[in-house]
């Protein structure tokens, strides 16, 4: 069984900087765990750390059941991917796949063997006597990937391995990453900074931020029930947008306008609210407003008018760009996530928060022009102005403080 | 089109002074190998009357034959322990980073700067003294003064440039920090080894200084240190001819090698000036 266990592990360098933070993180056998986070989160440092090429400064790191902090990289059964791929150039693609398996001393039988079924399962066979010198940056991405396959290790390790291929060249690999990782049923840690990338691959993810585990779960849980702003604001694309605002008995009153708090939101609310007024943050998915002339039954939500600044069409669907009169939320998290895309410097827009709203292709709205739009408050998203921490518990979800044991909560739709 | 023709013809010029100012030298020790002994003093550039009898003359004793022998002996032993010694000091200087490298570097540079010349006299006394004097070690030994440092440098910005994820991907894939070493990065800083080999030969192949000071007989005396000490028909008289020759024959192989491997050699020099 080759199940990880990060227990309380933490990277501390010599200068005091701690990379990760006491990480408590479970990654059952055969799964795909996606650790995602802007740059500097720790998430390469988390994966490294697995591999045995950075140090354990605290805690326990167990493959399989058993402690491996102590273990050399070459004895714990493990097959990274790096992000450019450290393909050895003075080796032919052969050589390359199959070096891990002549320094264990395999027969040059087997060897050969193990190599053509991994190039086969990766379309590599008429690549095989070629150097990567001679190699496109997909093909060479492939043969990163055959190394590691070859070894049929425990566990693969996957840094950022997309990072450096063509968008249309990355969503290819990504299926086929998924393919290969569900037919080879191995154990897979994939770090990456790509919010599309983590959603479409994972069967669970852990979103880290300054070396800090935010929040760990399905794609599903993440998105609609996060637990706290950073987590709202990194999945999703396009993100969400936060609107200050403030909850007075069962209505919240928001910029655009006050919704009543609908049934299924209300049981999740944290008791100890009570009466009174109470500010938060209001997070709104692009994807649940919509033009109200397009919604026939508008109960559950809230209609507004506004006018809207711009819209983009692509095709498929609409991208609504207007400017909501609202007092600016800021918030550190907000800050990091606008850093991370390199927004940080983008000029605000004036008199209030730009919020963006996806709409149907059917819709009939004009850019510059007023329109009437709908939201769904079923899908509205609560969080404390202070910390940031989602008022909106979901039955038995992991926050950022509980040890992730709780892997077989009833949360997860993991079978067991 | 004036102008460019200018341009072309100035640098035509100044190319055409650059090569004769730098090769007449060259020319004028080959003419004077080929003129007899005669008149190998009578001041004229092309000879008057040519000959080989000064190319028969030097390989006639043993003198000479034996200073190649010692030059290429000491000049492989020394470039051969000092490669092998400074790939470890190399590796370790462009990969780890430990209390005391930049001293160490600092240290090896001073070593190999400090002025040869104010060494000789006490090294003649030591080498006397513990029966080095006259020896290939005798040799060998100073030579590593500045054929250590020179090898430290040149192959650490070769190694550095070979990118640190090979060697991780190595140790993931199974290898053992030697075998990582020796399966993955000695191959690809292969070039580096081969300028650095060059480089440091032709430095202890040139040496005059220590050879003419450290040997005397043609037990351990190099090329360098033999052609000055020619003996000529009388004492007073210098075998100009058969100088010029030995020179001839010792410096062309030289030149041929910095032909063949001269982008090597410049590449070496210039390794880790600026990221690949």
């Amino acid at each position: 069984m080759a199940e990880i266990q990060f227990q309380d592990v933490t990277k501390r360098y010599p200068d005091g900087f701690e990379a990760v933070k006491q990480l408590n993180l479970d990654v059952p056998d055969g799964d795909l765990m996606i650790l995602v986070g802007p740059s500097g989160c720790g998430k390469s440092t988390a994966l490294r750390m697995v591999a045995g090429l950075e140090d354990i400064s605290a805690g326990e790191l167990k493959i399989g059941g058993q402690v491996v902090n102590e273990k050399a990289p070459k004895d714990r059964d493990i097959a990274m991917v790096f992000q450019n791929y450290a393909l050895y150039p003075h080796m032919t693609v052969r050589e390359n796949m199959g070096f891990a398996l002549k320094l264990a001393k395999t027969p040059q039988q087997e060897i050969d063997q193990k190599v053509n079924e991994a190039a086969k399962i990766l379309d590599l066979e008429q690549h095989l006597d070629r150097k990567p010198a001679n190699l496109s940056g997909g093909q060479r991405q492939r043969v990163a990937m055959g190394r590691a396959i070859v070894r049929s290790p425990k566990v693969f390790l996957m840094d950022e391995p997309l990072s450096n291929l063509d968008a249309k060249l990355r969503v290819q690999m990504r299926t086929e990453i998924s393919r290969i990782q569900q037919q080879l049923e191995t154990t897979t840690i994939y770090v990456t900074h790509d919010q599309t990338e983590a959603m479409t691959l994972g069967d669970r993810i852990a979103v880290m931020r300054a070396g800090v585990l935010q929040q760990v779960g399905p794609p599903s849980e993440l998105y609609g029930h996060p637990t706290n702003l950073f987590v709202a604001g990194f999945i999703g694309s396009p993100s969400m947008n936060f609107l200050a605002g403030e909850i007075s008995g069962d209505n919240v009153h928001l910029p655009i306008g006050d919704v009543r708090i609908p049934d299924e939101l209300r049981h999740r609310l944290e008791s100890g609210l009570g009466g009174g007024r109470r500010g938060i943050v209001a997070g709104l998915r692009p994807e649940h407003f919509e033009d109200a002339a397009l919604v026939p039954d508008r109960s559950n939500g809230t209609t507004f008018k506004t006018k809207i600044d711009v819209l983009e069409s692509m095709g498929s669907e609409f991208y609504a760009y207007f400017v909501v009169a609202s007092e600016e939320v800021s918030s550190t998290e907000l800050a990091e996530l606008a850093e991370d895309i390199g927004g940080a410097d983008l000029p605000r827009a004036t008199g209030g928060v730009q919020v963006t709203a996806r709409l149907s292709a059917e819709s009939r709205v004009h850019q510059g022009q007023e329109a009437e739009l709908w939201f769904d408050a079923r899908h509205l998203q609560l969080f404390d102005q202070e910390s940031g921490r989602s008022l909106l518990a979901a039955n038995g979800a992991q926050t950022s403080t509980q040890p992730a044991a709780a892997a077989i909560s009833p949360s997860d739709t993991q079978p067991a | 089109m004036n102008r460019h023709k200018k341009q072309v013809g100035g640098w035509s010029l100044a190319i055409i002074v650059i090569c004769v100012a730098s090769l007449v030298p060259v020319l004028w020790i080959v003419f004077l190998s080929l003129k007899t002994p005669a008149t190998a003093t009578d001041g004229s550039f092309i000879p008057h009357q040519w000959t080989l009898s000064n190319y028969n003359d030097i390989f006639s004793t043993g003198i000479f034959t034996d200073a190649l022998r010692n030059s290429i002996g000491i000049g492989l032993i020394s470039t051969l322990l000092a490669v092998v010694i400074a790939s470890s000091a190399a590796y370790a200087i462009a990969r780890l980073d430990f209390p005391g490298k930049q001293l160490i570097l600092l240290v090896a540079l001073g070593v190999a700067m400090f002025p040869q010349i104010s060494l000789v006299g006490p090294l003649y006394n030591l080498w006397r003294q513990i029966g080095l004097y006259d020896t290939w070690p005798g040799l060998i030994i100073p030579y590593m003064t500045f054929a250590l440092p020179l090898s430290i440098y040149v192959l650490s910005a070769f190694f550095r440039e070979i990118p640190w994820e090979l060697e991780e991907a190595a140790q993931v894939d199974g290898a053992t920090p030697f075998q990582a070493f020796r399966k993955v990065i000695v191959p690809l800083a292969t070039p580096g080894i081969v300028t650095t080999f060059i480089i440091v030969f032709i430095i202890c192949w040139n040496d005059f200084v220590f050879a003419i000071s450290l040997t005397s007989t043609s037990a351990a005396q190099t090329v360098p240190a033999a052609i000055s000490s020619f003996p000529g028909v009388s004492q007073f008289s210098v075998p100009y001819g058969d100088i010029a020759a030995a020179a001839v024959i010792v410096t062309i192989p030289v030149m041929l090698l910095v032909l063949i491997f001269q982008r090597r050699i410049v590449s070496g020099l210039t390794a880790g000036a600026v990221k690949g």
